[in-house]
């Protein structure tokens, strides 16, 4: 990142030597909530930075991006931030709209003092005098954090107060400007922008939105200092993520990872065991097919490109893929890639918010396609209107969705190309019709829940 | 200064006026929804490509300044 190179240097590097060693946001055992004593415990109190403005530099040393998906440098948008007039609301989003991201909700259930930590400097950076918590609507959820908070005022810890606002359980629920909408009391609906620059919720008050994991690592970056955060992760993607993962066994975890680390580590594939041309990759959870990286805006690659990939950016943006929110799911290869595939391409166009044309019209048509596509001895012309209409569609929106669902689809019909091939002569690799992917049960979506 | 069409996909409810006037730089999808050419609307276009903006009934189109 070049701004660390213009900005200031760090006054003393803050507090006390930093803990060694990964997690660092969750507890090394166990997924007991941390309450507020446990919390200082073991990191000690929350140092403030001591006005607006002040944590920019350390944060922008410590190179510290976005942890909701798109790894936006924070630095600069706290900068944006501290300079806006009049100040900014500031907000902890814990949406996760993503159905097969659980990492947010993991978090704030098991450490939400380190996320309320984070959301009180990113505040105080903002010079704003409030903040809000915008969190998948979830009883247990909302009762902790309500208890989390109780248990900071009493302690007398917190300088600015905190709302918690439910998000409503719909995929682009935690899109910027359908936060900044729900914020205003409308439906959580995206927003076409027409100017860059923060987000302003009605024609006032800026938003300083950040994915609630960021928040969490601000609040270590404050206590332990950006040299202490680089001890993780690769130079020019420092620190640790957390990840959600899913193994062709059926096992999912949630667990912290350095960023860099090979994705053949995270779901112990055999990397001896992959190379070009190679079907399939062994795992400790079975032979594995291909890898979902970065959730259902992310992309598909074949198990034996990805056993030799790092979770990076600069590894995977060359490849169509994107580190995301830290969704790596490990298709069994006994599924079928592209009835996998369209199964969700389903559920992505029934998320579409319906207000621009091309997505309204373009994404069911494009999953019905694919879905003909997974099925036996498919008419080409649905590859040839496929095409068509993913080309239709990207760009087109006032949000990324239909960007989003067209390169994941894409991707499929690349990554599956020879199961395509199998399928126009009636037969299909999967053996296995049990659904893998994660989604939310119980829907349909209505126009009625998007607040 | 270069001038550029840009479209409100959330206003636009495919009219397709715009399409009608402009036809050298906004064309329609299969579904009605303008496609504006990826370039500077040029000098002798201005003037339709400003009565496209304000004829737009869902007032979704615009002529955007691009430094």
């Amino acid at each position: 990142m070049t701004d660390s190179l213009t900005l200031p240097a760090p006054a003393a590097a803050a507090g006390a030597p930093g803990p060694a060693g990964l997690p660092r946001l969750l507890p090394a055992t166990g997924i007991v909530p941390v309450d507020l004593r446990a919390h200082l415990a073991r990191h000690g109190p929350l140092r403030y930075a001591g006005g607006p403005g002040r944590l920019v530099a350390e944060v922008a040393a410590a190179g510290l991006t976005g942890r909701g998906g798109a790894a936006f440098p924070v630095a600069r948008k706290l900068a944006a931030a501290a300079e806006a007039s009049p100040a900014p609301l500031v907000v902890g989003n814990g949406a996760e709209g993503e159905p097969a991201s659980n990492k947010d909700r993991s978090l704030l259930w098991i450490s939400p003092h380190l996320v309320l930590d984070g959301l009180q400097l990113a505040a105080e950076a903002a010079g704003s005098g409030t903040a809000v918590l915008y969190v998948r609507r979830n009883q247990r959820l909302h009762g902790r954090l309500a208890q989390a908070i109780a248990e900071r005022a009493a302690a007398g810890i917190d300088a600015v107060r905190v709302d918690v606002v439910s998000a409503p359980d719909r995929f682009l629920a935690g899109e910027e400007s359908a936060l900044v909408s729900r914020l205003t009391g409308k439906p959580a609906l995206p927003a076409y922008r027409s100017v860059r620059g923060l987000p302003r919720l009605g024609p006032g008050r800026p938003a300083l939105v950040q994915n609630v994991e960021t928040l969490a690592h601000l609040a270590l970056i404050a206590r332990y200092g950006a040299a202490w955060f680089r001890m993780a992760g690769t130079e020019a993607e420092p620190g640790s993520m957390l990840a959600t993962l899913y193994l062709p066994d059926g096992r999912t975890s949630v667990t912290e990872v350095p960023l860099g680390t090979g994705l053949a580590d995270l779901l112990g594939l055999d990397p001896a065991a992959a190379g070009p041309g190679v079907d399939s990759v062994p795992s400790v959870g079975g032979p594995v097919r291909a890898v979902l990286v970065g959730g259902y805006h992310g992309a598909w690659l074949p198990a034996a490109e990805a056993a030799r990939l790092p979770l990076a950016n600069a590894a995977l943006r060359p490849l169509g893929a994107s580190v995301g929110a830290g969704v790596l799911a490990a298709l069994p290869a006994d599924r079928c890639g592209l009835a996998e595939t369209a199964r969700v391409a389903r559920y992505l166009a029934l998320e579409s918010a319906g207000q621009c044309g091309p997505c309204f019209n373009g994404l069911p048509r494009i999953a019905a396609a694919l879905d003909h596509l997974a099925g036996p001895r498919p008419d080409q012309r649905a590859r040839t209107d496929l095409e068509r209409w993913a080309g239709l569609v990207t760009g087109r929106g006032a949000c990324h969705h239909p960007d989003g669902s067209v390169r994941f689809i894409r991707s499929a019909l690349r990554v599956f190309a020879a199961e395509a091939g199998l399928h126009e002569r009636g037969r299909c690799t999967g053996t296995d019709p049990r659904p893998f992917l994660p989604l939310p049960a119980g829907r349909p979506a209505s126009d009625a829940d998007w607040s | 200064m270069e001038r550029r069409l840009r479209v409100d996909p959330v206003a636009c409810a495919g009219h397709g006026a715009c399409a009608e006037l402009v036809p050298e730089l906004i064309t329609r999808d299969e579904w009605g929804y303008p496609i504006v050419a990826d370039q500077s609307v040029p000098r002798g276009l201005r003037r339709e490509a400003r009565r496209a903006v304000s004829n737009c009934p869902a007032l979704a189109l615009a002529l955007t300044r691009v430094a």
